[in-house]
């Protein structure tokens, strides 16, 4: 790995800048060099929402995502928006909620990350560290222990269980689709 | 050993000039300037100091010049609108020869333009946005390990030569977070505002070929006069227009004369070659981005990163720009550092534009296009 391109896209106050903002700071407990920037509309919330990430060995020259080996998108807009600029080869995961187009259908990972947070942990803005799990467990780009540290780091005391376990669950919902993804998988 | 940890542009501003000896500011919260004013409110209480979110930016900028006059360092942050309210009184910081520090993060323009998207539109308004002929040092980050370090000179150039200093950030700058370790800069040194002995005969403006005399803090017996208009050395007064001139002439020389001390910059496969880019800030990391594109299909591309705008490092620029074919000037505007280069080249190698305003920030593929174009 020299350097990795990530985006993270969802609606506003859906949380993603926020794990960007872990998920840099995991690879930074890894030993390595990252960046993360961000855009948002002006409404704070329910706009389209962006984070990036880049995690590097080396010095980061360019620091802006220009064309991302791994997109998480929770929103539809969002997939639509993004979905032409990924690397070859890159990773795209969607939500469940999302109907990716025909042509797609093949090429993504689609998890019901939403559905896990609502439905399984019951709390639905523990998405967006479900979606931090479902990286992690896809891609080598940071360490699970890093990643839970970064997580803990970052989140109110009151709810470290919660958020423990929405990593889990996103692990979890990789594992369960096992070999079909894995051969997607390219990083 | 600090840690290495993710910090944002605009907080890495906030903790250099706390690092140092930021005692107050004054502000009205701007896009994308606010993380200043939020994380100084929440900071300066720890170090003794006062944040004050004032009406608007005319009377911030003020209350920044009269916290300065007693004796402590201070600063405001904006963007473009407020940073053009602010003129009227960085004027008097200038003439008043007040020290204080300036951060404009600059975002698309003119006017309100728009405010979530980056800009370095600010370039000419930095060094010329007050009228009349003063003296200005102007700075800009590339990094925000260089935004820590760069606000750090800013207080110290800013005490130093008595005047105000513009930190001029841009968007992705002050929203960017990056890991940083800060480490290297734990001995850097301080500029403290030296102390007048006199006080029967303090001499506020007194003239010293190139430089400046001490400025007493008010409320300690110091008695003496603080105007925007032409001055003596007690600091009244005059329309006597050889007093006049002595004192622009000083004001202008204080900052010109001193350059060697003040100009900072950066160079990057300097020795020579086919293409010298120029730029700062933002594009600047476009540019090393694009260097590395073009080295890949054998084009020889140098880099010169002037970190002080205002005064350019031209001496340095003259050095240098003889040895490229031609010279690139790459900024997120219509071409404002190109008219300084291109004075300063006189037509002796060609000096191209590679330029962006459109609310996006400048891609390395947009500098190789260009580059390629000219050939």
């Amino acid at each position: 790995m020299s350097s990795i391109e990530i985006r993270l896209s969802g609606s506003g106050g859906q949380g993603l800048i926020l794990a960007g903002i872990i998920l840099a700071e995991a690879a930074i407990l890894d030993g390595k060099n990252s960046v993360q920037s961000q855009s948002y509309g002006p409404e704070a919330r329910g706009g389209s929402s962006k984070a990036e990430i880049i995690i590097s060995d080396e010095y980061i020259t360019y620091p802006k995502v220009l064309k991302p080996d791994i997109l998480l998108t929770l929103a539809p807009s969002a997939y639509l928006w993004y979905k032409n600029d990924m690397k070859e080869n890159g990773i795209i995961i969607i939500d469940e909620s999302i109907i990716p187009n025909d042509e797609d259908a093949q090429k993504v990972i689609r998890l019901p990350i939403i559905k896990t947070a609502q439905e399984v942990i019951g709390r639905a803005f523990v998405a967006n560290i479900i979606s931090l799990g479902v990286i992690a467990e896809l891609t080598n780009v940071v360490t699970k222990e890093s990643l839970e540290r970064a997580v803990l780091n970052r989140v109110p005391p009151a709810t470290e269980e919660i958020n423990k376990r929405a990593l889990r669950e996103g692990y979890n919902l990789v594992k369960m689709r096992g070999s079909e993804i894995w051969q997607k998988q390219m990083i | 050993m600090m840690p290495t940890v993710l910090m944002q542009g605009n907080e890495a501003v906030v903790e250099g000039a706390i690092a140092a000896g930021l005692k107050f500011y004054a502000g009205y919260p701007i896009t994308p300037s606010t993380e200043i004013a939020e994380l100084c409110a929440e900071k300066l209480p720890f170090v003794g100091g006062k944040f004050i979110q004032m009406e608007d930016e005319i009377a911030s900028m003020a209350a920044v010049i009269g916290a300065s006059l007693t004796g402590l360092k201070a600063m405001t942050a904006t963007s473009g609108p407020g940073f053009s309210l602010k003129q009227e009184n960085i004027g008097f910081a200038a003439m008043a020869e007040i020290p204080c520090v300036i951060v404009d993060v600059q975002r698309m323009g003119p006017s309100t333009g728009m405010p979530t998207s980056p800009a370095q539109g600010d370039v000419m308004q930095s060094r010329w946005g007050t009228h009349g002929d003063h003296p200005i040092i102007v700075l800009s980050p590339s990094s925000v390990k260089e935004a820590y370090y760069i606000t750090i000179q800013a207080f110290n150039l800013s005490e130093k030569y008595r005047t105000p200093v513009i930190l001029l950030m841009d968007e992705v700058i002050g929203h960017l977070r990056e890991a940083v370790n800060l480490d290297e800069y734990k001995d850097v040194e301080i500029f403290e505002r030296p102390m007048p002995q006199d006080k029967e005969n303090y001499l506020p403006y007194q003239y010293i070929e190139n430089g400046v005399a001490p400025l007493a803090p008010f409320g300690k017996g110091f008695r003496f006069h603080v105007t925007g208009l032409a001055h003596n050395e007690k600091g009244l007064p005059t329309n006597d227009p050889k007093v006049t001139e002595k004192l622009i002439k000083r004001l202008i020389g204080k900052i010109e004369n001193n350059k060697k001390d003040i100009v900072m910059f950066e160079e990057k496969d300097t020795e020579g070659g086919d293409i010298l880019l120029i730029s700062f800030g933002s594009s600047a990391r476009a540019c090393e981005a694009a260097m590395q594109e073009l080295k890949k299909e054998g084009i020889k591309v140098g880099l010169f990163k002037p970190i002080t705008i205002w005064p350019f490092p031209d001496e340095k620029l003259r050095e240098i720009y003889p040895r490229f074919k031609k010279v690139f000037v790459v900024e997120m505007n219509t071409g404002q550092l190109y008219y300084e280069v291109d004075r300063i080249i006189k037509g002796n190698t060609y000096v191209g534009k590679i330029n962006k305003f459109n609310g996006e920030f400048l891609t390395p593929f947009d500098i190789v296009e260009k580059i390629k174009e000219s050939f």
